[in-house]
């Protein structure tokens, strides 16, 4: 069962159109929540004048800063610190507005039409200050008090100066990566009932971390978690924007509670893109000391991240990921990374698949093939002689991210570039590119191998239940975003209990479910979810097996599992099913022993990341006179240690290319000189349709099961978004025959015209 | 993304059409497909307080081919339907291959002829084509029925065209090219879908190896479609070769005065100019 491409259990009601969103759900006498945006980028709130909206009617209340200054403002989820806590966000401005889109005022109706009448009623007078832009610029006034650098961190290995005093060569480079975020299907939402019978606030449509933001709020709205459930629905989508815990969530929370009526609220696309979070958005220098081989001997990187105009729950996770991540599957031996977190007056940020990997990724491949191109040297063949090697894992890199030392579990590198190279045939291929190019045609190929991470720590816990009928349930705290959790789930269960996935109901996000959860990020739904639900499902096993050896009268170890069933081995008519079991189990049975029920519940711990790799390789075409790139063959490798399902997996890779495709050539937040947004529809936020992307070939590999847990799994979501800058970026180098010509993304058709044109005029 | 209010009528004939709009002026907007006002409506961009729709109104879905010497297409005609259409001749080529271009396969099955020449987006498919065809608009208002000639229908303003509040777009007569035309069509977008940045549509008429007449018209340079007349004299009663076309693609690029957006600057629109009139051309010439 493991290993096995099964559909996915999830699709059945979605396909019918059973699925329930958080737009589905209603409840009686609900309220319609509707977000006043700041039009301004900055400026000083000089009145709010709510009179007209509320004279509409049907509008309940509007609220403003001042009717929610007694909230705090939203806290750190993850990386946070101390200097960063005056730069998160209220959940209505105050005072200040500090971004085109922030929300100033909440206006609750009876229907969503409504709501949106009375929104625009609302006036909002601002005092415009001037907005700050260019993160990598001068530092602007977050307030009177505080400038606009947030954070600033440092993490070192080994000795930086020595190595370039003893380089043979010395590169310095400056490397952008523009600002693009997480789109789903489904937009944002939420809707929230307090239930006064049971003193019970219920928030529907969570999604990604439901247990952590029900502790957030019921901290936020001095409520006694306990007293908090969230409920998670099917999710359009997360890509680690979605369920973060936003100032809607709580202005809905809240509403509920002081309204004394359900509240819901959904988000609208163009909302969504100036609300939700942006990501990305890093400007890196750095300089590279080599020795005459072309071996990195000392890198040196400063970056600034633009977080946008607050810090929200992520912190500076998305900086951390990316110094951690940026020497990615090279040795290095010295590395000292300053990363600086720095405000604008633009949509606050987060993580994005891949965060800090896919900028990193971008930095560390452009400076490969910068090294290759300086030196003179293949640049196949310069990383592999930079690339760690497997018989160095575990590799320390020596630095820390997310509170855990980086310790690559496992990597057999080389083999995976002789594996792309053998399926690209990469003479042979690198030959006939040089000919089309010196027959005019603009074309060329280009690499990218990280190293990404999955499985965060520190705990997921599964519990399995069977009942009466032999249906088994799997419960986790852990989170589905869409990803097919529930088919993973499954698998893994019926692999050890040998019953059909038709058998398996999986309950995930619910937070009276279960007692503790993390949720869907970081890659770590099925490592850290997936190894529970093997040790429970073990456990379960343990346990059907005792009790059945009592009912059949026979020794456990004579006993096999088979089809939902415990059978003597080789007379199969003795047998008792694990209905019958459950049955027996029951509170008052001599056989429960006191411990009722057949159900298994077991918590996986760990401290360790696992490291997932991988290496994608494109071959690319330049139409000179529109500037459009079209990929003519994209190549992804991908290492996860063992693929669950591999369908699933390579879904995986094909939709996070999509995503990787889209903030390499078309997907970005510009911003006018004044801070308005540019991209506010999906007519200026152009992501690629199935008509852009390349038939991609997927080398899924099994090479380096992850030493950390008993399956061997390594995460699979970020994978195909990783290294697709690097790859566009070096493809058109190639084409154009200039290496380092790419040093930012996106790249457009009109840039690549006026490279083409450029190199037409100097030959 | 809620619209503003508004009241829904459904007219079952023209005459309770007209009607209605004679009585609503201003404030009506007729309703065909609904592929571009419904999402305007949403945004609160457009806010109109009465929707007429005309998807009752007889007689507004024909592609007439009565006329030897023409071709009327209703207003209410789907864009799939001229993708898909059995127009013999060049202009049926043209119909066709100009027809996939326009948004995308929902879109098609949906928007209309006549709501997109109604609606004049300035990079719209075929807003530039009625424009290149010196195709006539046929209006009518409860007062009587009017012709307009394509290239005045459009103001030279985005989204804006001569038809009187009370006027119902009822089809557009497009000239049945002959065998001697040959017809192409180029367009560029970031995406397979979204509106041209810059699109040519060019019909030729042969006359042995040279060029007797050239109709080029433009898409996504300004306000509206503009006829590329500088680009058409350079080629009409020149010879049809690659030199000439060149010129002519030259011509068009320096005649139009495009304005730039976050997707193209004025610049790389001309340069667009110059390989979209090239490749509409070329098409026409093969």
């Amino acid at each position: 069962m493991i290993g096995e491409s099964v559909p996915r259990l999830e699709d059945r009601p979605l396909l019918r159109g059973e699925g329930r969103f958080v737009a589905d759900i209603d409840l009686p006498h609900q309220l319609h929540m509707r977000i006043v945006r700041s039009h301004a980028a900055h400026g000083t709130i000089t009145s709010i004048d709510a009179a007209e909206a509320l004279a509409v009617p049907g509008v309940a209340a509007v609220w403003t800063g001042a009717d929610v200054a007694d909230v705090p403002p939203i806290d750190f989820r993850q990386v946070g610190a101390d200097q960063m806590v005056p730069y998160r966000q209220p959940i209505l401005a105050q005072r200040r507005v500090r971004y085109v889109g922030e929300p100033v005022a909440a206006v609750f109706a009876a229907d969503p039409y409504t709501a949106e009448d009375g929104a625009e009623r609302v006036v909002v007078e601002v005092a415009e200050l001037p907005p700050v832009l260019d993160a990598a610029g001068p530092l602007g006034d977050f307030d009177e008090r505080l400038d606009t650098e947030a954070y600033v961190f440092t993490e070192a290995t080994g000795d930086v100066e020595e190595a370039f005093a003893r380089a043979e060569h010395i590169l310095e480079a400056e490397f952008r990566v523009g600002r693009h975020t997480g789109v789903p299907l489904e937009c944002r939402g939420a809707v929230a009932a307090h239930h006064r019978d049971t003193q019970t606030l219920e928030f529907l449509g969570a999604a990604k971390v439901p247990f952590q933001n029900r502790d957030a709020l019921a901290q936020m709205l001095g409520l006694p978690p306990s007293r908090v459930v969230l409920r998670e629905a099917h999710v359009g989508g997360g890509f680690g924007v979605r369920g973060e815990l936003y100032p809607e969530d709580v202005l809905v929370a809240l509403a509920a509670l002081r309204l004394g009526r359900p509240v819901k609220w959904i988000e609208d696309r163009q909302e969504h893109l100036v609300a939700a979070n942006h990501s990305r958005d890093q400007l890196h220098r750095l300089r590279v000391a080599t020795d005459a081989r072309g071996v990195i001997e000392g890198l040196e990187v400063e970056f600034v991240s633009d977080q946008g105009a607050y810090v929200r729950t992520h912190g500076a996770t998305v900086a951390t990921l990316a110094a951690a991540m940026l020497p990615g599957p090279y040795r290095i031996p010295n590395y000292r990374v300053t990363g600086r977190v720095r405000l604008s007056n633009k949509t606050p940020a987060g993580t994005y698949r891949a965060p800090g990997r896919y900028e990193s990724t971008f930095v560390r491949e452009r400076a490969m093939d910068a090294v290759a191109a300086e030196l003179g040297i293949d640049r196949a063949e310069v990383r592999r002689r930079n690339l760690i090697g497997s018989d160095e894992m575990p590799f320390e890199r020596g630095i820390d991210a997310l509170g855990t030392p980086v310790v690559y579990d496992s990597g057999r590198y080389e083999t995976m570039l002789d594996r792309v190279l053998d399926h690209i045939d990469y003479s042979a291929l690198t030959e006939s590119l040089a000919e089309r190019r010196a027959a005019g045609e603009l074309v060329g190929l280009g690499l990218g191998f990280f190293v990404e991470k999955s499985g965060l720590g520190p705990f997921a816990g599964s519990r399995i239940t069977v009942d009466g009928s032999g249906r088994v349930t799997v419960t986790t705290g852990e989170a589905s975003v869409g990803q097919g959790f529930e088919t993973v789930m499954a698998q893994i269960c019926s692999d050890v209990l040998g019953v059909g996935l038709d058998s398996i109901s999986v309950v995930h996000g619910q937070t009276d479910q279960m007692s503790y959860g993390m949720g869907a990020f970081a890659s770590r739904a099925t490592v850290m979810a997936g190894t529970a639900t093997h040790d429970a499902s073990e456990a379960l096993r343990q346990r059907a097996i005792e009790a059945a050896a009592e009912m059949l009268e026979a020794s456990a170890d004579d006993l096999v599992m088979a089809d939902g069933a415990v059978s003597v081995a080789g007379s199969p008519a003795q047998a008792v099913t694990l209905g019958e079991i459950a049955s027996a189990l029951g509170p008052a049975s001599p056989l429960a022993r006191g411990r009722p029920g057949l159900v298994a519940e077991e918590w996986y711990t760990t401290s360790h990341m696992n490291y997932p790799y991988g290496l994608h390789a494109g071959v690319a075409a330049l139409d000179p006179d529109t500037g459009r790139l079209a990929f003519e063959r994209y190549v992804i490798a991908y290492d996860v240690g063992r693929a669950i399902n591999p369908m699933l997996v390579e879904g995986q890779i094909v939709g996070g290319a999509a995503q990787g495709f889209g903030g390499a050539l078309f997907e970005d937040f510009s911003y006018d000189e004044i801070g308005q947004p540019q991209a506010t529809t999906f007519m200026d936020y152009l992501m690629p349709t199935a008509a852009e992307m390349p038939d991609l070939e997927i080398l899924l590999s099994e090479d380096a099961p992850s030493p950390l847990n008993p399956l061997g799994v390594k995460g699979a979501g970020e994978g195909g978004t990783n290294a697709c800058g690097a790859v566009v970026a070096a493809a058109i180098d190639d084409a154009l025959g200039r290496p380092g010509a790419v040093t930012s993304l996106p790249v457009t058709p009109e840039r690549l015209h006026a490279m083409c044109r450029s190199l037409a005029a100097t030959g | 993304m809620k619209p503003a209010a508004f009241d829904y009528r459904a007219p079952r004939t023209l005459e309770e059409a007209l009607g209605l709009l004679r009585e609503h002026q201003d404030e009506a907007k007729v309703l065909a497909g609904g592929q571009s006002l419904v999402p305007a409506m949403n945004f609160r961009l457009a806010r109109p307080a009465v929707l007429v729709d005309i998807a009752r109104v007889p007689g507004l879905d024909r592609i007439d081919l009565d006329d030897p010497g023409s071709v009327t297409v209703g207003a209410r005609v789907r864009h799939l339907d001229l993708e898909h259409n059995t127009i013999p001749g060049p202009l049926g080529v043209l119909l066709a291959r100009t027809g996939r271009w326009v948004g995308h396969y929902p879109i098609r099955v949906r928007g209309t002829f006549g709501g997109s020449l109604a609606h004049a987006d300035p990079a719209a498919e075929w807003c530039a084509l009625a424009c290149a065809l010196d195709a006539e608009i046929h209006c009518r208002s409860a007062n009587g029925a009017r012709v307009v000639e394509a290239c005045d229908f459009f103001e030279q303003m985005a989204f804006t065209t001569c038809l009187a509040p009370d006027e119902l777009l009822m089809g557009v007569r497009l000239p049945s090219l002959g065998d001697s035309w040959g017809v192409g069509m180029a367009e560029f977008a970031r995406r397979w879908g979204d509106f041209a940045i810059v699109l040519a549509i060019a019909a030729v008429e042969r006359d042995g190896d040279s060029v007797a007449r050239a109709r080029i018209a433009l898409g996504g340079v300004a306000g509206g479609p503009v006829r590329a007349a500088h680009a058409e004299a350079a080629l009409s009663g020149r010879a049809a070769t690659p030199e000439s076309v060149a010129a002519a693609a030259a011509a068009a690029a320096e005649e139009v005065d495009p304005t730039g957006d976050i997707h193209g600057s004025a610049d790389y629109r001309r340069d667009l100019v110059r390989t979209m009139v090239t490749r509409a051309l070329n098409q026409a010439l093969a």
